[in-house]
């Protein structure tokens, strides 16, 4: 019992300290929506973010500094490669508003402070 | 068979020649929740090899099966399955306990297909459309919950999920507040209530991603190194009591310690998923220190069973049921005790995050704790449902074989998946010139191809462990 009001107390406080600790990631609507669109597509079911998820394709918490936004983007609409035997991500048919959310969702993901987490870029 | 006789034996009335009787009728409900468990655990099975082929060929069944679709069948079949297992567990133990009927085996049964219908055409949705579409089609935009690992069912789903674990848990806290309470109840009641609770969150998924995954971990981390322990203490504790004959004051003892040992270590444990989300750096220090001790209760849980089994007061026929339990206590600590402390450091979870070293330890995890717990009630209560306090002696010696397949199936898979793991950090986060994620996958992937061999043994194991139950002949 004590060590659960430690942790509620505990909780209270991060639930304090969240905006302050990444100041740089700042809340939009279109992030929000982005965050919508990360989820209805399923992305986590093959991506990591911030180490969270699947870990059959590569860590997008950074993919905003690795490839940037153009890159992403024209990444996403090309899919799938059909490259035979290799790892294949869908088709999504995202429109250009929602690929433009998620690229800020992506960048505002990577604006978190992570405690310096991952280790280098290649996540 | 009079009543009296029936409570004079641990384990069910029992006749000379074997037969047996459920001391309560309604214990029976538990049969349809078991036979779903194994259904559902089979499907899992054969998701996980699907996707295992994916890793190492790629567009292996792609476009129609896509391997996140495939990881959202697997992982919330397995999550399903085991609550069909703990459902079955509570509407089989809580009456005994109790010493009365359940309250209302009419809701039990109903519930139970309300569940299984709602479990199936969710998976039939994962399989039949795009995830997008499912969103669209139940509404995800009214209250988006979709989306996330393991809480991907569409919302309506969720809200049935709370409907059905209410109406379990009315039915058996009906059963218990009428009826005798023991300390095994009462803990598989907290935890049960716990696991109903905690579930809640999943409905809050605020835009902050950080606040996202703080509360995420309230339902997935609070739930196996919270709740859930104490269930299985509970499901164990029970067994126990009945094919050791040990005194109960005992064996109630040990579930005590075990559960504070869990509440102590486990809830402010769940630092250790805190260190790098964008929380403050102070959990780096709380979650590294508590969850450190985690290993503690999932020891004192091996304890527990072989000191249990060491002092029996009875030979119980049922042998692969005590099989099962020594099992489930051995292998609980390896993959929670061992392979979670081996990662839960921060300064290593620095570098194995979100690896393939999480996956082997995810897996022997959940395996050794809660399938295993599961499979061990089963084991133990499914002849008496069936009306036999053993099965015959062929058809134990083939679930004895399916436990040894699958369990040491589960060890190779474990440590195939570390030493891909392993490579895997190595190649990618340490050096000067660390290598992409995908010509890091294409190096290890002499380990997947090892993991899939076995997990075609594992489901061999599951294939035999479903053909015991077939074998029936009596060889008295
Ligand atoms: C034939 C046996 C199995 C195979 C080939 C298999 C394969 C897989 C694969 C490929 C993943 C996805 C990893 C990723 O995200 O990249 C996965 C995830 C998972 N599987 Fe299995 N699996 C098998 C059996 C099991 C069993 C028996 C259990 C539990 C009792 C289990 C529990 C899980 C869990 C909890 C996850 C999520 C892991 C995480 O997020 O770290 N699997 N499995
Ligand atoms: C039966 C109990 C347990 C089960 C079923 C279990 C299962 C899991 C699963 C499925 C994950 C992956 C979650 C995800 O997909 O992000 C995970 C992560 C983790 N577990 Fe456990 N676990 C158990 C107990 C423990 C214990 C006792 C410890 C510590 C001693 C531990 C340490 C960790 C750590 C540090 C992670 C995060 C790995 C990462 O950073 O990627 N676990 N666990
Ligand atoms: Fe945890």
């Amino acid at each position: 019992m004590f060590f659960f009001l430690l942790f509620l107390a505990l909780s209270y406080d991060t639930v304090q300290a969240i905006p302050k600790q990444s100041p740089k990631a700042v809340m939009t609507e279109q992030v929000a929506l982005g965050k919508r669109v990360w989820e209805v597509n399923n992305c986590i079911g093959c991506h990591t973010l911030l180490g969270e998820g699947a870990y059959f394709a590569p860590e997008l918490g950074n993919v905003y500094q690795r490839r940037g936004p153009e890159f992403i983007k024209a990444w996403i609409q090309a899919q799938p490669t059909n490259a035979p035997g290799r790892r294949q991500m869908p088709q999504f048919h995202l429109s250009q508003e929602e690929l433009d959310a998620v690229v800020a969702f992506l960048k505002y993901s990577s604006e978190i402070n992570t405690n310096n987490w991952p280790p280098n870029i290649e996540g | 068979m009079t009543s009296h006789v029936a409570a004079l034996n641990a384990a069910g009335a029992q006749r000379a020649d074997g037969h047996a009787q459920l001391r309560f009728r309604s214990q029976a409900v538990a049969k349809p929740y078991f036979i779903a468990a194994i259904g559902l655990f089979f499907l899992q099975i054969v998701f996980g090899l699907i996707m295992g082929l994916q890793y190492v060929i790629g567009d292996f069944m792609f476009p129609e099966i896509p391997f996140n679709v495939a990881r959202m069948v697997h992982t919330n079949l397995l999550i399903v399955w085991l609550l069909f297992g703990f459902m079955g567990a509570g509407y089989y133990l809580i009456p005994e306990e109790s010493e009365r009927e359940l309250y209302s085996p009419k809701l039990a049964i109903f519930t139970f297909w309300i569940f299984l219908v709602a479990g199936v055409l969710t998976v039939v949705g994962y399989l039949a459309v795009p995830y997008a579409t499912l969103a669209q089609m139940t509404g995800n935009d009214l209250l988006p919950t979709m989306g996330r690992e393991f809480l991907e069912q569409p919302t309506i789903t969720k809200i049935g999920i709370v409907a059905v674990a209410l109406s379990f848990l009315f039915n058996l806290s009906m059963t218990i507040l009428a009826g005798r309470k023991t300390s095994i109840s009462l803990v598989m009641m907290l935890g049960l209530w716990g696991l109903a609770v905690f579930f809640l969150f999943s409905f809050y998924n605020p835009d902050n991603l950080v606040m996202d995954k703080y509360f995420w971990w309230w339902v997935v981390h609070l739930w196996v190194e919270g709740v859930w322990e104490l269930i299985m203490g509970a499901m164990l504790a029970f067994v126990l009591v009945k094919v050791t004959g040990v005194d109960r004051e005992v064996i109630e003892k040990w579930l005590y310690l075990i559960i504070a040992m869990t509440l102590i270590t486990g809830i402010i444990g769940t630092g250790h998923h805190y260190f790098w989300i964008g929380a403050p750096a102070y959990w780096q220090v709380l979650g590294s220190a508590f969850s450190a001790l985690e290993p503690i209760p999932f020891f004192m849980m091996t304890l527990f069973a072989f000191n249990m089994v060491n002092k029996r007061r009875r030979e119980h026929p049922n042998k692969a049921a005590v099989l099962w339990a020594l099992g489930c206590g051995v292998m609980a600590f390896l993959g929670a005790g061992v392979w979670g402390f081996m990662h839960t450091l921060a300064p290593i979870n620095y570098l194995t995050h979100g690896t393939q070293i999480t996956a082997s330890h995810g897996h022997m995890a959940f395996y050794g704790a809660y399938a295993m717990v599961v499979l061990t009630m089963i084991s133990y209560a499914m002849p008496l449902i069936r009306g036999r306090e053993a099965n015959s002696n062929a058809s134990q010696v083939v679930e004895m074989w399916s436990f040894w397949l699958m369990t040491i199936a589960m060890v190779f898979i474990t440590l195939f998946l570390t030493a891909a793991g392993v490579l895997q950090v190595w190649l990618q986060r340490m050096g000067d010139s660390p290598m992409s994620f995908m010509a890091t996958q294409d190096q290890v992937a002499f380990f997947y191809w090892l993991r899939e061999a076995a997990g075609v043994v594992f489901l061999i194991g599951v294939i035999l462990y479903v053909a015991s139950f077939f074998i029936n002949k009596q060889d008295n």
